[in-house]
């Protein structure tokens, strides 16, 4: 595996010799990969290939599941993600999340912007509050959509709003880092073509990891792709290159439609 | 049937096993709807059965409801029972003997009964108790009639019995608690519009006595509703914090196993071990007070504390993952996670489990028991240490009366006791609607 790095990039993340295990199954082999700073890396392969379990080693969400154990390293700047000494509290802080499913609490939509800086005690008046839940919403593109009904019930919003107020809700921490896991598999095309304009957008500001099953968003969203296959990291560069000039067979195979 | 399209057949295999599949039909068919009417023979069955034990129930207990009353004409002597400027001396009116004033009116109403064993009879239609109801009367009121004054007072049991029916006038008279005389003066009394029956409150506003026409259910509800308190105050933190521990912090292992399992174990121990246990542990290696309310709570909240944290677990782990993931993404803690998301939206499960637990434990009695909430106690309590019974060892105490009267009040007690249950068992419902979210 080679992996060619535009060198106009720094680095933002440095993962080594990954390995992940549930149980005595092993779900990731020896990935290694270095993650570009501002910009959208692709995480693409069939399903079962370890993609999602890869992101959620980046934000230590596989810490939930009481049978995975990882191994490897994955730095972020002089962070190690993987040690014991990270507490996973502070390292998601820094890295948000979104989901499959849009999962908006079921309070106001105020409410589930505003947990997390409350949470951090990031706000120290209702006024900054305030100012912060707008300005999430706005970088989310549904500031012009719910400025008048902050009070309602988020799971009222539609599928694609519920996903993108996910996204504020993600970005209010004020993270540098957003992980995305198939965030459009649930959306219909026209949400998702919104969601995927605002990756773009929000790619100025953060490094943003999208696991995703179509290849067409990949190609569409992304700089960097990396395909996987049966846990392991198959083929990585630059998303142009991926897609026209695949360098594996399996992955020219999956590109072209032949598996997967 | 003139088809002008010629439809194709299917093959003769296809055919046969169409066949096959159409003979067996009948035989599944007839197997739905024999299973369909067990289950309806099962269910009326229950009903009916409910039904009998509530027919039962009220028409044994209805009649308490009332009391019978006799009218007795007399005079209050005032000088005796006042200080100077006309107040009434407690002293003077606790020591007078009102039993005796009552009597002796009552008796002067029959002048040609004389001798003493008719006498004493003739007293036994009145109340043992109707001297005291008549001091809390007067003391009630403040002041003492002038005069001769006309009072109601209660009757004795028995008479409350046959004026209820419920003492059969053809019985052979030796086998009858009252005699053929009393009945002929009862009788006398009925037709002169002297004996009445009125509402009976004394059955709600006081505690236990010996005198089923002076037994109330006041007492015995404070003291379950006392105890119960302690119960949901003891059980409820303790059984959500250790739900939430056991699926949020718990290492999985031996130990959390050997946890869950007896967990479920303590759910299935006959609560009268929990009475031995509070017997041996809170009474004697802690000293703590005998009948007391607070003991039989904290006996009851070992009892209900499985039940809480089995229903917490449960409406812990209906809330989806996808918001406990949300939570935790966000960089909150295992703890907030659970406090500011999960738990809320258990709430609904965790209340109807608690208050399904604490009807549970409204209705114990054997626990009760063991830490001597059984005994006869005329006070209404003050307070958590304060000697009380409790409603269902109240009813078992009356079932095992001797007299008929209790009979029919301890069947009214279960009426008091079943509607508590049956509103909180309807709160559940209501409460778990109403705080039911949906996503």
């Amino acid at each position: 595996m080679d992996t060619v790095v535009d060198m106009a990039k720094a680095i933002k993340i440095q993962a080594k010799d990954v390995n992940v295990f549930y149980g005595e199954k092993q779900a990731l082999n020896n990935v290694s990969i270095d993650i570009e700073d501002r910009s959208v890396t692709a995480f693409i392969g069939p399903s079962g290939c370890g993609k999602s379990t890869f992101l959620r080693c980046f934000n230590r969400m596989n810490d939930v599941i009481p049978s995975c154990r990882v191994e490897g390293s994955i730095m972020m700047g002089d962070v190690d993600v993987n040690s014991l000494q990270t507490d996973p509290v502070l390292l998601r802080a820094r890295i948000g999340m979104v989901f499959q499913k849009p999962n908006p609490f079921p309070k106001t939509i105020f409410e589930n912007v505003a947990y997390g800086p409350r949470i951090h005690g990031l706000a120290q008046s209702k006024t900054e509050l305030d100012d912060m839940v707008e300005d999430s919403l706005k970088k989310a593109g549904l500031w012009g959509e719910v400025a008048d009904r902050l009070a309602d019930q988020a799971t009222g919003l539609s599928g694609g709003q519920q996903q993108r107020l996910c996204i504020a809700r993600a970005i209010a921490v004020g993270p540098d880092v957003l992980l995305m896991d198939e965030p459009c598999s649930a959306l219909d095309p026209i949400a998702t073509s919104v969601i995927e304009e605002l990756i773009s957008e929000l790619q100025q500001r953060f490094t943003i990891l999208i696991v995703t099953h179509s290849m067409q968003q990949a190609a569409r969203v992304s700089q960097k792709t990396a395909y996987f296959h049966l846990g392991t990291l198959v083929e990585y560069g630059d998303t142009k290159d991926v897609f026209t000039l695949p360098k594996n067979e399996q992955t020219e195979a999956y590109i072209s439609g032949k598996i997967g | 049937m003139n088809n002008p399209i010629e439809m194709i057949q299917p093959d003769a295999e296809t055919q046969a096993r169409f066949e096959k599949i159409a003979q067996g039909l009948k035989k599944r068919h007839a197997a739905s709807r024999r299973l369909k009417t067990y289950g309806i023979m099962a269910i009326v069955t229950a009903i009916s059965f409910l039904a009998i034990l509530l027919t039962t129930i009220i028409s044994n207990g209805y009649t308490a409801i009332q009391q019978t009353e006799l009218q007795i004409t007399l005079t209050i002597p005032a000088e005796k029972l006042q200080y100077d400027d006309g107040a009434i001396d407690p002293v003077k009116a606790r020591n007078f003997n009102w039993n005796g004033l009552i009597k002796k009116a009552f008796l002067a109403e029959f002048p040609d009964v004389t001798a003493m064993l008719d006498q004493r009879a003739l007293g036994e239609i009145l109340s043992k108790n109707a001297g005291y109801d008549l001091r809390r009367l007067i003391e009630a009121k403040g002041s003492i009639p002038v005069g001769e004054t006309k009072v109601w007072i209660k009757t004795s049991d028995d008479v409350d019995m046959l004026m209820k029916g419920r003492l059969d006038r053809n019985l052979d008279e030796a086998q009858r608690r009252l005699s053929n005389q009393q009945i002929g003066w009862i009788d006398s009394l009925v037709a002169d519009d002297r004996i009445r029956l009125v509402f009976n409150d004394t059955f709600f506003t006081a505690a236990d006595s010996r005198e089923p026409e002076s037994a109330g259910v006041l007492g015995a509800t404070v003291g379950s509703v006392m105890a119960l308190f302690v119960t949901v105050l003891l059980a409820l933190p303790v059984a959500v914090m250790a739900a939430v521990y056991l699926e949020y912090f718990a290492p999985p292992g031996r130990v959390t196993d050997f946890i869950e399992v007896n967990i479920n174990n303590l759910a299935a121990v006959p609560s009268i071990v929990f009475g031995l246990l509070g017997l041996a542990v809170f009474l004697g290696f802690f000293g703590m007070p005998r009948s007391a309310p607070l003991v039989g709570g904290m006996v009851l909240a070992l009892m209900t504390l499985p039940t809480i944290i089995i229903a917490t677990r449960a409406s812990i782990r209906a809330v989806p993952t996808s918001i406990r993931d949300a939570a935790l993404g966000l960089g909150a803690s295992r703890m907030q996670a659970a406090i500011d998301h999960i738990l809320p939206l258990a709430a609904p499960g965790i209340l109807t489990g608690t208050i399904i637990g604490i009807a549970q434990a409204l209705g114990e009695t054997a626990p009760l028991i063991m830490i001597g909430m059984v005994a006869f106690i005329v006070d209404v309590p003050a307070t958590l240490t304060d000697p009380a019974t409790a409603l269902p060892v109240q009813i078992y105490i009356w079932s095992d009366s001797a007299e008929r009267a209790f009979y029919e009040r301890s069947s009214l007690a279960i009426m008091v006791l079943l509607t508590f249950l049956i509103t909180m068992n309807i709160s559940a419902v209501l409460l778990r609607r109403k705080f039911e979210k949906k996503w």
